[in-house]
């Protein structure tokens, strides 16, 4: 079956890719995680979805090519194709205030702002402990900057004696 | 005259694509780096430090897994990034000889992370200014993961350095042993001027400064000693262009059996 894409295409599109759930995070859809930069439809009819990963050696970047190209093939569009960039490099300022809503009610702290000073001067400051997502305390501690994927840290709640996870900002 | 003129060693030829030698820098200095840390998974001191060795190295292979599939691209013969890493003989690698050396105990392996890491971060910071707006976005991405590996290192470095006896003895020994292999990172050569003169590259030598200042600074806190610049011996030669540690062979023997057992295996 060949589609004729109308100008409503794009659309039906992003609504598929709002199905499309990050592995590691399965609350968060690819979109709202920011991952996905565009989406082209050519004159053909060929369609690209453009893609960042959230850091550089993300494992999950594939399965998630792979869901994103299955999604598309199960809504009729079979020739999709996934492309890569890395400029600009992605951030968590671009995770809607929603999804942090979600990630909070998942249980991992969301992301704080991410650092826009980025003068070499200041490479050793201490990051401030997030608000523990259970109980809101912020009587909390990083334990370590890096945790079960790349793209969390590990927190300890003083008031609620919890270990929590938090997205870290970049 | 009878006895023969010296000998004269030739300049080795100038390569035919300085991006390419360039992009193998930067992705063999991650390959190898992120292998080494990934010695660790399972047997660092504490899980937390596990895991975190182990994010550094995923990172670290990320980077090289983009900076190789550009030099391939750029190359132009053919090579992804697969063929790259697997499919070359340490004389083609051109990583520093800082980041092939065995991890030795935490400390040693928390030096030597320190030491590359603050590299890393005042050289991915000036990359991001590069022409190739290609390089430049890698940079960006990269220095942001980077700055995350500098504070780790980092306060590994006070904890070992102002902790115990033991563990400040251990983490000296490191960095006496260790500080020869930084004079490699700056020295730069006919590659990094032909970049550097078409504002692809930093100038390598201005970049020397910074980094000084920033690892002495966090030596000082410390209370450890920065040792002494050794003179780099004219005509050295060093990883960039092929000449390697005997280490890096038996590195590089675990790391590519698999692909060159299995040629084009997937799974």
């Amino acid at each position: 079956m060949i589609r004729t894409l109308g100008a409503g295409a794009r659309d039906e599109i992003l609504a598929v890719l709002d199905t499309v759930m990050d592995p590691e995070v399965p609350v968060l859809s690819v979109r709202e995680l920011g991952i996905v930069r565009d989406v082209l439809v050519d004159d053909r009819g060929g369609v690209t979805v453009v893609v960042t990963p959230t850091y550089s050696g993300c494992p999950a970047i594939q399965v998630i090519e792979r869901d994103i190209l299955s999604a598309l093939a199960n809504a009729g569009f079979e020739d999709a194709k996934v492309r890569t960039t890395y400029s600009p490099p992605w951030t968590t300022d671009w995770i809607p205030e929603t999804a942090r809503a979600k990630l909070k009610a998942y249980g991992i702290a969301p992301p704080g702002r991410s650092d826009h000073d980025t003068s070499l001067v200041q490479l050793m400051r201490a990051r401030q402990s997030p608000p523990c997502p259970y109980c809101d305390s912020r009587d909390t501690e990083i334990r370590s900057e890096f945790g079960s994927t790349a793209c969390k840290s590990v927190c300890w709640c003083r008031s609620c004696r919890q270990p929590f996870e938090e997205f870290k900002a970049i | 005259m009878t006895s023969p003129a010296p000998s004269v060693v030739p300049a080795p030829p100038s390569p035919p694509n300085a991006l390419f030698e360039y992009l193998l820098r930067l992705g063999d200095d991650r390959l190898i780096l992120g292998h080494r840390l990934s010695e660790w998974c399972g047997h660092a001191p504490i899980l937390e430090e596990d895991i975190a060795l182990a994010n550094v190295a995923l990172d670290l292979l990320g980077q090289a897994t983009i900076l190789l599939r550009m030099a391939g691209e750029v190359e132009g013969q053919g090579r992804n990034e697969d063929a790259l890493a697997y499919f070359r003989e340490a004389i083609e690698f051109r990583n520093c000889q800082l980041v092939e050396l065995p991890k030795g105990d935490f400390g040693f392996t928390i030096a030597r992370q320190f030491l590359f890491d603050v590299y890393d971060v005042v050289l991915l910071d000036a990359l991001t200014a590069s022409t190739n707006t290609e390089l430049a976005a890698i940079a960006a991405k990269s220095l942001k993961e980077a700055r995350y590996h500098v504070r780790h290192s980092g306060e590994w470095m006070l904890k070992l350095g102002d902790g115990t006896d033991e563990s400040h003895r251990r983490v000296q020994t490191a960095l006496d042993s260790l500080w020869r292999f930084t004079a490699e990172l700056f020295a730069a050569d006919p590659v990094d001027a032909e970049l550097a003169a078409a504002g692809i590259v930093p100038d390598l030598a201005s970049l020397k400064p910074k980094w000084a200042s920033l690892v002495r600074e966090v030596l000082d806190r410390a209370t450890l000693t920065s040792p002494a610049d050794t003179p780099r011996l004219a005509g050295a030669r060093g990883g960039r262009t092929g000449a390697h540690t005997e280490h890096l062979g038996h590195l590089l023997a675990e790391m590519q059996i698999v692909a060159r057992s299995h040629p084009g295996a997937t799974w």
